[in-house]
Formats: structure tokens, C-alpha cells, sequence
């Protein structure tokens, strides 16, 4: 008696226990978990096997990136919706980012009027499901604007309408491989510049305007390398054929609304982010900036903003990946995303539930987790040391 | 230039410099303080006049409230026909529930803010009444709405739909996600590698995919992994995936609040005698809680605002019953008064509660005082 009283008195051994103990409950439920999908797989005659991913899915998508008929294989048509989804996360990032930077600036600024609008359309947009901001977009662009014979025309050249939005397209000619190696040889030059400068500083402190001379570098070197090899790209122009646009880039409906809905709501989530961010820098920062006798411009960019980023960009990145994983609601609209393709049209041709959630889930799953691990290391990179 | 000479301690007291205060002061320092602040307010105004001038428009003036079709409002004005809305009024708040029956509904959303009351105003007089009343209420709620008892009426799962399904769904989750997501950020932080594996595991899991995901799982799935034979309502699925879902994102918050206590904190209570359940009752969780509330609500804002994602997987929510209306070939194409509607209600509602959020932190902030 005094024996097991005194092993459950004993913190370690009282820990083992209790551990064990789980560890017997977590086996007793996985294994009554797979006993029960056994006995229903049994029961309906279904086993588990990933041979339907190389049959001919035998469904069209009208937004690829990659070449795709219906005769391919559930695996393509599955690689198909991750670049999709891929797709529309990298325009909604774009949107979001700058709509929201721009807006948690504002929010900032003295202008009484500037700052509630932007407090006003934060509330609006977060407060509202993204799901209805999806629907809602595409009401708009299938509803309101015009069929593609009466489209709004932007300069003749790009189209708007309830079909989509139609872009010219640029085809490249032979001699445009100047012109990449051009803006290969920028951005080497403009990275090693800007290390040299850096140190260069760092030893005499004499400052080069590094920013501009690399923008400068990386938008004239492929411009005269496109001039040198004879302008080797043509642009290809959307033109009204029968019913429908012909040529040009398309932005089906579902990819613009999506795009649109998912920039919009995230940008009001980083628009607080940003907001936070400067505001969590000691006031102290500033003034001191502000008292040896720098610039405003210069208190931003190289007091606050480079300590505003530590605090920002964490979350940030998780805005982005909510942005990606929001994109899945694309099924509700119909673009062709992962979700939509692997978990929806193939689910529900091959039956087979199990395996293409789990393949689903797998993916986001590892971009996620690849995404927090990126994020793990970039804090303990920028953490603030004590000393 | 007369200058007048005073005696030590005698000077009047000088006006402020002119144009810094009133009306004239404020304008001047809030909206125009420079040129670049100027034309800011320039373009805010522009933009804020053809906005409002639209919206008033659009919304009441040119709008037709009662019709029999898209094509009947079109013929009396332009503006937007919210006889989709009116028409089906009854439809959005409560679905396909009987409508004999609704005042059931009408009764039990009133009285949930009397059961919610006492939890979420701790001042209220008689609270400790009140709070058996809480404790009483999902009894109460759940024999009101689905019948069955005393006499009432029984009504099937499938009936339910609109603004009372997002009510169901969204209480019933952040009811049973908060304690679930507790536990969860007190098993992340446990000793015990066992306990904390299993709570990263199943945090990392739930955060790391899609709702919609969970809900396809929840709803083609979840009967494969219980025994042959058994089968639950959809609804009950649904609130199960909701539940786990926020509850990994609560744990997460939570644990950035269990994070933050100092150090001393757990020395002091260890110096105590306290164990481990006394720590966590006496010590970390309150002043954890405390820090994580705005973390918290967001969090049920989010979970919130996903009920509507139910609509994927065919329940009726408002989004479910407007999308309904707009099949019907007499409404089609009126999505945007349709959504603007719901998102009206979502708006309204998430407002509230982030304003009571706002409330309570500095209600709760002791610091500062």
C-alpha cells in the first residue's frame, strides 16, 4: 500500500503513469477507428486505393495553367486546381498586401476624414463572412456589367465583362532570351551592389542611393536588351468574335471575383496588422529619431518601419495563408481550385471520399506547416537579443 | 508696438493664438494642416460624396420594397428591388421551421440574452439568479426548438435554415469550443510529452486546413469512422467540426496569454504549495484569460462569420435560403440586394460583439488606472 502511494507521491513516476495511461486510451481509440472504417468498407464493398488518380478525370476546368483536356488523369486535373489555387492566392496577396498597407497608413495619418474612412471600411469588410464577399463579387461581375458584346472597353485593348475580363497577351518572339539573361544580369548586379554598398557604409559611412540605382538597373537593362534584339514580343489583342472575346489573356469571372473578394477582405485584416505594428513602437523611438535631426521620411524608413517589420511580418504571413486557405471557397462559386477539382468533381465521380480528402488535406496541410516553420526561423532570426 | 510692463505674477492670462481652437482650430489642425493633408481631404470627400450619393440612391430612394418580380421593380424604379428580401422575410429568419411554430424560436432568442446576461456583465444585480437560469438554458432551448416534450410539436433537423441556423450553429460552437480550447493550450504547455504531443498534433492539424474541408469531412466521412449502423444528424456533425476547428484557434491564443504571465508568477505559487490544478485555477488562467480576450473574440467573430460556409454543404443558411430565392427565375439576378441583406446581419452582429469585446478589456484592465 505504501508502495503505490508512494509512486503516485513521486512526481516522475506519477507523470509516467498518467502518460501510459493516455497513451493506452489513444491506441484503444485509433484502433476502434480503423475497426469501424474497415467494417464499413467491408460493409459497402470499398477498399482503399489511389489507382483512380491515373484514369481519365472526364471533366472540363475553364481556368488552366498548364495544358489540360478532359481526358487526363484525376492527377492532373488535381496539379491542375493546386495552380489554380496557387493562382488566386498570388493575385489576392498582391491585392491584399498593398490595398491593406496602404489603408493601415491611413488609418494613421493626421487627416481626421482620411483616418475613418479607412476605420469604416476595416469594420465593413472584416465584419462581414468572406464567403459573402465572394458571392457578393460575383453577382457583381455576372450581373451588373455588360455582355461581351456591349463590354466596357478600356482603350480598346482590354475588355470588361460578364463573361470576364480580356487582356492583351504577350507573345514572346525568338530573341526575348536576351532579354531574360538582361534581367538575370539586373538582379545579380543590383544584389551584389547593394551588399557592397552595405559595406561600405558600414566602414565609412557613406551612403549610395542603393534603391534607386537598383530599380533604375533592373528596369533599363531588360528595356535595352529589348530594344537591342528587335522588340520581341507582340502584343495580342482580345477582339469580339461571334458571341465571345477571342485571344488575349482571360480572367474567367470566378478567378476576377475571387481575387477581388479575397484582396479586399484580407486587406482589412493587414490594414490592422500594419496599424498595430507601427503603433507597438515606443514612442520614445521617434522622438529620439526626431530630436538628432532626421528627416520625417528618414524617421519611417530606417527607425520605425525596420522595427515596425518585427512585429508585422509574423502576422502577416499568417494573413496570407488564410487568404489561401479562404480560397477553397472557390467551390461555392465554382472556379476551379484543389478543393473544387480533387475534393469536389473527383470525389464525387470515382467515390472514393477517403483518399482524395486525405491527399486534400495533406496538401494544404504541408503549406501550412511549411509556411509556420519558415515563420519559426524568420523570429528567431529578427528576435531582439537580451543582453 | 506699446508694450505693457506688469508686476511680477500679474500677467493676464493671453487667449490662445488665433485659429488653434474651436470649430475653425480643428478643421484647420485635423484636416488641412498641409498640402499633402489637404488634398487627402479633398479626394476623402469626393469620394465620400459619390458614395453616399449612390448608396442613398440605390438603397432608398430609387429602391422598390414590395413587388411580385425582378421585372415588377424594375417597372417602378431603378434602384434596388428589396422585394426579393421582403417577400421571404420569414424564410431568412427562420428557415422551413413551421410557421405555427416560430414563435418557439422567437421565444428562446429572447431569452438567450437573459441566460447570457449574468456571464457576460458581471455586475448585474441578482447575478447569482440569473446564473442558475444559465446553467438551466440549453435544456430550456434545446426542448423549445427541436419539441418533442410536453406536448410541443417535434420538429426535424432538416427544417431548420436562416438567420436562427447561424444563431444555433455560431452559439452552440463558441459555447463548447472555449473550455475545449482551454484544455487544449494547457495540454501544449503540460509537462507531460505525451498530452502536449497529442494537443500540437491535433492544433497544427485543425489549423492547418480549410474549414471546408472539415465540413466535406463532416458531412460524406465521419460515419465511416463510427460503427456500422450509427447516424446522426448532419447539424450536430457540423457543430462537432466547428467546435474543433475554433478550439485549436483559441488554444493558440490562449497559450500566447499563458505565455506572457511572468516567470515570478509560477515561482510565487510554487513557493505556495499550490499544484498543479490549484496553479492553473488560481494562477494562470485568469490573468491568461484576461490577456487573450480580444484573441478570443476574434476568434468566435471568425467562427462566427464561417457558419456560412454550411451553404457549401447544403444546410440553409441565410446564404443558403438567398441563394434559393435566387433560382427562383421571378428574383433572378438580384444577388447583390440579396447578399447586401445578409451581409447587413453579419455586420451588425460581429460589430456588436467586437464592441463588447472593446468593453470588456477595459473593463477588465487594471493597470492603467
Amino acid at each position: 500500500m505504501t508502495f503505490f502511494s508512494n509512486i503516485w507521491r513521486n512526481e516522475k513516476s506519477r507523470e509516467l503513469i498518467v502518460q501510459i495511461i493516455v497513451l493506452f486510451f489513444l491506441g484503444w481509440f485509433i484502433s476502434w477507428l480503423v475497426m469501424n472504417v474497415n467494417a464499413n468498407f467491408e460493409a459497402l464493398g470499398k477498399d482503399i486505393s489511389f489507382e483512380f488518380l491515373f484514369i481519365p478525370a472526364g471533366y472540363d476546368i475553364n481556368q488552366y495553367l498548364i495544358d489540360y483536356n478532359n481526358r487526363d488523369s484525376h492527377l492532373r486535373a488535381g496539379i491542375v486546381g493546386l495552380l489554380n489555387t496557387g493562382l488566386v492566392a498570388f493575385f489576392g496577396i498582391i491585392l491584399a498586401t498593398v490595398l491593406g498597407i496602404a489603408l493601415g497608413i491611413i488609418r494613421l495619418s493626421k487627416n481626421w476624414l482620411a483616418s475613418k474612412i479607412a476605420y469604416w471600411y476595416v469594420e465593413f469588410t472584416r465584419n462581414v463572412p468572406i464567403l459573402l464577399h465572394i458571392l457578393l463579387w460575383h453577382g457583381i461581375i455576372i450581373n451588373t456589367l455588360p455582355h461581351p458584346r456591349k463590354a466596357i472597353s478600356l482603350g480598346e485593348v482590354t475588355f470588361l465583362s460578364n463573361r470576364g475580363f480580356y487582356i492583351p497577351k504577350p507573345l514572346t518572339e525568338t530573341g526575348i532570351e536576351l532579354v531574360y539573361l538582361f534581367f538575370v544580369i539586373a538582379i545579380i548586379f543590383s544584389i551584389l551592389f547593394a551588399k557592397y554598398c552595405k559595406r561600405k557604409q558600414d566602414l565609412t559611412g557613406i551612403q549610395y542611393p542603393v534603391f534607386w540605382i537598383n530599380v533604375s538597373v533592373i528596369c533599363f537593362l531588360p528595356l535595352i536588351a529589348f530594344f537591342i534584339s528587335g522588340m520581341p514580343v507582340s502584343l495580342e489583342i482580345p477582339a469580339l468574335k461571334g458571341f465571345n472575346f477571342r485571344g488575349g489573356m482571360h480572367m474567367s469571372p470566378e478567378l476576377a471575383a475571387l481575387t477581388f473578394a479575397l484582396g479586399i477582405y484580407t486587406a482589412a485584416f493587414i490594414a490592422e496588422i500594419v496599424r498595430a505594428g507601427i503603433l507597438a513602437i515606443d514612442k520614445g523611438q521617434r522622438e529620439a529619431a526626431e530630436s538628432i535631426g532626421l528627416k520625417p521620411s528618414k524617421v519611417m524608413n530606417l527607425v520605425i518601419l525596420p522595427q515596425a517589420r518585427r512585429v508585422i511580418i509574423p502576422p502577416l504571413t499568417s494573413q496570407y495563408l488564410n487568404l489561401t486557405k479562404n480560397s477553397s471557397l472557390a467551390i461555392a462559386i465554382g472556379y476551379m481550385d484543389l478543393v473544387a477539382t480533387l475534393g469536389g468533381i473527383s470525389l464525387n465521380q470515382t467515390g472514393r471520399e477517403m483518399e482524395t480528402m486525405l491527399i486534400v488535406m495533406l496538401i494544404y496541410l504541408s503549406v501550412s506547416l511549411s509556411i509556420s516553420a519558415l515563420m519559426n526561423w524568420y523570429n528567431s532570426k529578427v528576435k531582439l537579443v537580451g543582453r | 508696438m506699446s508694450e505693457k510692463t506688469y508686476k511680477p505674477g500679474n500677467y493676464p492670462d493671453l487667449p490662445p493664438p488665433p485659429g488653434t481652437v474651436g470649430v475653425y482650430g480643428w478643421i484647420k489642425q485635423n484636416l488641412f494642416s498641409s498640402i499633402s493633408n489637404s488634398l487627402l481631404t479633398i479626394i476623402s470627400v469626393v469620394l465620400l460624396y459619390y458614395l453616399i450619393d449612390g448608396i442613398i440612391g440605390w438603397f432608398f430612394l430609387d429602391a422598390v420594397f414590395d413587388a411580385d418580380s425582378k421585372i415588377a421593380c424594375r417597372k417602378i424604379d431603378n434602384g434596388a428591388c428589396w422585394a426579393v428580401i421582403t417577400r421571404r422575410v420569414g424564410q431568412f429568419v427562420y428557415g422551413f421551421y413551421p410557421e405555427t411554430e416560430r414563435w418557439r424560436i422567437d421565444i428562446t432568442f429572447l431569452t438567450m440574452f437573459v441566460a447570457f446576461a449574468p456571464l457576460l456583465y458581471p455586475d448585474i444585480p441578482k447575478r447569482k439568479w440569473l446564473l442558475y437560469f444559465s446553467v438551466f438554458y440549453p435544456f430550456f432551448a434545446f426542448v423549445l426548438i427541436m419539441g418533442g416534450y410536453f406536448g410541443l410539436q417535434k420538429i426535424e433537423y432538416s427544417l431548420f435554415g436562416g438567420f436562427m441556423l447561424t444563431v444555433i450553429l455560431g452559439v452552440c460552437g463558441i459555447v463548447c469550443s472555449l473550455p475545449l480550447g482551454i484544455l487544449l493550450a494547457l495540454g501544449r504547455q503540460s509537462n507531460l510529452t505525451v498530452v502536449r504531443t497529442l494537443s500540437v498534433c491535433f492544433i497544427e492539424f485543425m489549423r492547418g486546413v480549410p474549414l471546408i474541408t472539415l465540413l466535406f469531412v463532416a458531412s460524406s466521412m465521419l460515419n465511416y469512422f463510427l460503427p456500422p449502423g450509427t447516424n446522426f444528424s448532419i447539424l450536430v456533425r457540423v457543430i462537432i467540426m466547428f467546435t474543433f476547428f475554433s478550439a485549436a484557434y483559441i488554444a493558440e491564443v490562449i497559450r500566447g496569454g499563458i505565455q506572457a504571465i511572468p516567470k515570478g508568477q509560477y515561482e510565487a505559487a510554487d513557493a505556495l504549495g499550490m499544484n498543479y490544478w490549484q496553479k492553473t485555477r488560481f494562477i494562470t488562467l485568469p490573468q491568461a484569460l484576461k490577456i487573450s480576450i480580444p484573441g478570443i473574440v476574434n476568434t468566435f467573430i471568425g467562427l462566427y462569420k464561417d457558419t456560412t460556409l454550411v451553404v457549401v454543404i447544403g444546410l440553409l443558411d441565410p446564404l443558403g435560403i438567398g441563394r434559393a430565392a435566387l433560382a427562383d427565375t421571378k428574383w433572378n439576378g438580384l444577388s447583390t440586394e440579396t447578399y447586401l441583406f445578409v451581409a447587413l446581419f453579419f455586420f451588425v452582429s460581429c460589430f456588436a460583439m467586437s464592441r463588447y469585446s472593446l468593453w470588456l478589456e477595459n473593463k477588465l484592465n487594471t493597470d492603467k488606472k
